[in-house]
């Protein structure tokens, strides 16, 4: 009960954020949510699973080209593109966990590093569908979600915060659920877990689409709701940012990738207005966490004050 | 003849040059207590290990009840009803005892987990812990949350490997209660140092030695054995 009170009460306060803030953090709002979405999304195969993958950018760029292109290419309404760039998440992390999961540990983390850096360089060389380095800017008409002009802060913002709603309770009900208790086994204890009777392999393989799903949202969104899709979101910044949210506000907790992405976030627009080497800020961020506080800031607050944090 | 859960024929599996397991012939009574004993190194886990799948023998053919599972995955034998507990202490340290058992209940699809976990705990007499985490547990308990995550599995032969080490003697005698209260419904395959648990337990005894089959039989029979007294008691004479 104090659990689900808790995340309606996160959802009410970012409504209630977006009405005071003015309209350039209203904004970013937007972006942290889908960005948060990203995250929960690695936060699903890392934090609760303990799948390490560092090729998460191949799926959220499935997502947004998955939505972009067809929108660009087939003028596909932006509702079904959405759908689509979902799917393609999940069906990307199908065929990434097929081969990449027949390993694990540090040979997991560089077999999806390799997968993601394949997807960035075809994107780079199929640059006449692409628009590869470039990008391509989708058109306000082309924006049009449901009836929203996505071009637009308000009706952004809403759209975003459905998502980010969405995804909240999915990932709530999932962590709560059996298989999330089978996804915390396989990260405890993987030996035992199959001797219990679970298939690790399949077990893995569930939770990397279930993950890819997330992140394909998160990808066909920012697509539709910025109206920009570029190959440096398949780079491998974008794998290593949702891994920074995930592990600054908390691995293994379901509002750890919000708090992670807001502060990140932040942090980052605050260093690039001092430097242009802004990843340096990033990366001493990575750096002082793994040292100081290596379960995050919601993981110590579980650890210390609140053991039902999930 | 009585009929047979689980049987093993020719079992053989080399690390390296070394022969751990060697034409091992076994058989499984249902509904006994069977113990395995043996030297250290004399290949009794990894006996279990080819049993239960956890590695893949070289030679040899297993079957249980009839059917062959040889090449059957470890996490399938345990669906049809193999339940492993291992020697060396294997939970999930980061979750509550409730969850470690709910795990093994919900892997065979138990309805009810609430009812399933306490009936569980409750038979290895650690109810009231259910909500405290694993990890903070002592060595006795977790040997005890171990069996306990076997008995949720409802299995059709519990494999326990050495589930007295580090049991306090008031433990043991409560063990040996409960391993007893367990058959005939589920057999029972016990690999133990202790002997009087051995011989307090088991109906019939197979002693492995060298990854060979050295004598199989009831408890006196076993004592009896001038091999057994030989390679594995300690006695070079048996007369001595």
């Amino acid at each position: 009960m104090k659990v689900w009170a808790l995340h309606i009460a996160v959802v009410l306060a970012l409504i209630a954020a977006q009405l005071v803030l003015p309209p350039y953090h209203a904004n970013n709002l937007s972006r942290i949510m889908v960005l948060a979405v990203f995250a929960m999304g690695y936060n699903i195969s890392f934090g609760y699973s303990g799948l390490l993958s560092l090729g998460h950018a191949l799926l959220f760029a499935a997502g947004m080209y998955g939505a972009g292109l067809l929108v660009h290419h087939a003028g596909t309404p932006a509702l079904p593109a959405l759908i689509a760039g979902v799917l393609a998440g999940g069906v990307m992390a199908a065929l990434v966990g097929l081969l990449a999961l027949r390993t694990a540990g540090v040979s997991f983390m560089i077999v999806t590093l390799m997968f993601a850096q394949v997807g960035f360089l075809t994107i780079l060389y199929f640059n006449g569908v692409t628009g590869g380095d470039e990008g391509i800017a989708l058109t306000a008409p082309q924006r049009l979600f449901a009836g929203l002009d996505l071009t637009q802060d308000g009706p952004r913002f809403w759209v975003a915060l459905t998502l980010f709603t969405v995804a909240l309770i999915a990932n709530l009900t999932l962590v709560q659920s059996r298989f999330g208790r089978v996804m915390l086994a396989m990260r405890e204890n993987e030996k035992r877990s199959r001797m219990l009777g679970f298939n690790p392999y399949t077990v893995k393989l569930q939770i990397l689409i279930i993950s890819g799903l997330f992140s394909g949202a998160a990808g066909a969104a920012y697509a539709l709701l910025f109206g920009y899709i570029g190959g440096s979101f398949a780079s491998v910044q974008y794998s290593i940012l949702p891994m920074l949210y995930t592990l600054m506000g908390g691995a293994g907790t379901v509002l750890g990738p919000l708090l992670g992405a807001g502060l990140m976030f932040y942090l980052v627009d605050f260093a690039s207005g001092l430097t242009s080497a802004y990843l340096m800020v990033v990366g001493a961020a990575l750096v002082a966490l793994v040292l100081f506080a290596p379960k995050g800031i919601l993981g110590t607050i579980r650890e210390r004050w609140l053991p039902w944090l999930p | 003849m009585a009929a047979m859960i689980l049987e093993a024929h020719g079992l053989t599996k080399s690390f390296g040059g070394l022969r751990a397991v060697d034409g091992v012939d076994f058989a499984l009574h249902t509904g006994e207590i069977h113990a395995l004993i043996g030297p250290n190194g004399a290949g009794k886990t990894t006996f279990v290990s080819l049993l239960s799948g956890r590695i893949a023998p070289d030679q040899g053919r297993i079957s249980l009840a009839g059917q062959d599972i040889t090449r059957m995955p470890a996490h399938q034998r345990v669906r049809q009803g193999i339940a492993y507990t291992f020697q060396i202490t294997a939970i999930y340290p980061g979750l509550s005892v409730f969850d470690n058992v709910a795990l093994a209940a919900q892997a065979r699809g138990a309805r009810d987990l609430k009812t399933e976990v306490s009936t569980a705990l409750t038979r290895v007499n650690m109810g009231a812990l259910a909500s405290q985490r694993a990890a903070t547990l002592s060595y006795g308990h977790q040997r005890l949350l171990e069996v306990a995550m076997g008995l949720a599995l409802n299995p059709r032969v519990l494999i326990l490997d050495e589930p007295t080490q580090g049991l306090a003697s008031g433990e043991i005698a409560g063990f040996i209660a409960l391993v007893r209260s367990l058959v005939p419904h589920t057999t029972v395959l016990l690999i133990e140092h202790n002997m009087d648990v051995v011989m307090d337990l088991a109906q019939r005894i197979t002693v492995l030695n060298h990854g060979q089959v050295l004598a199989q039989g009831t408890p006196a029979e076993i004592r009896a054995n001038r091999a057994v007294q030989a390679a594995y008691l300690g006695v070079a004479d048996a007369d001595a």
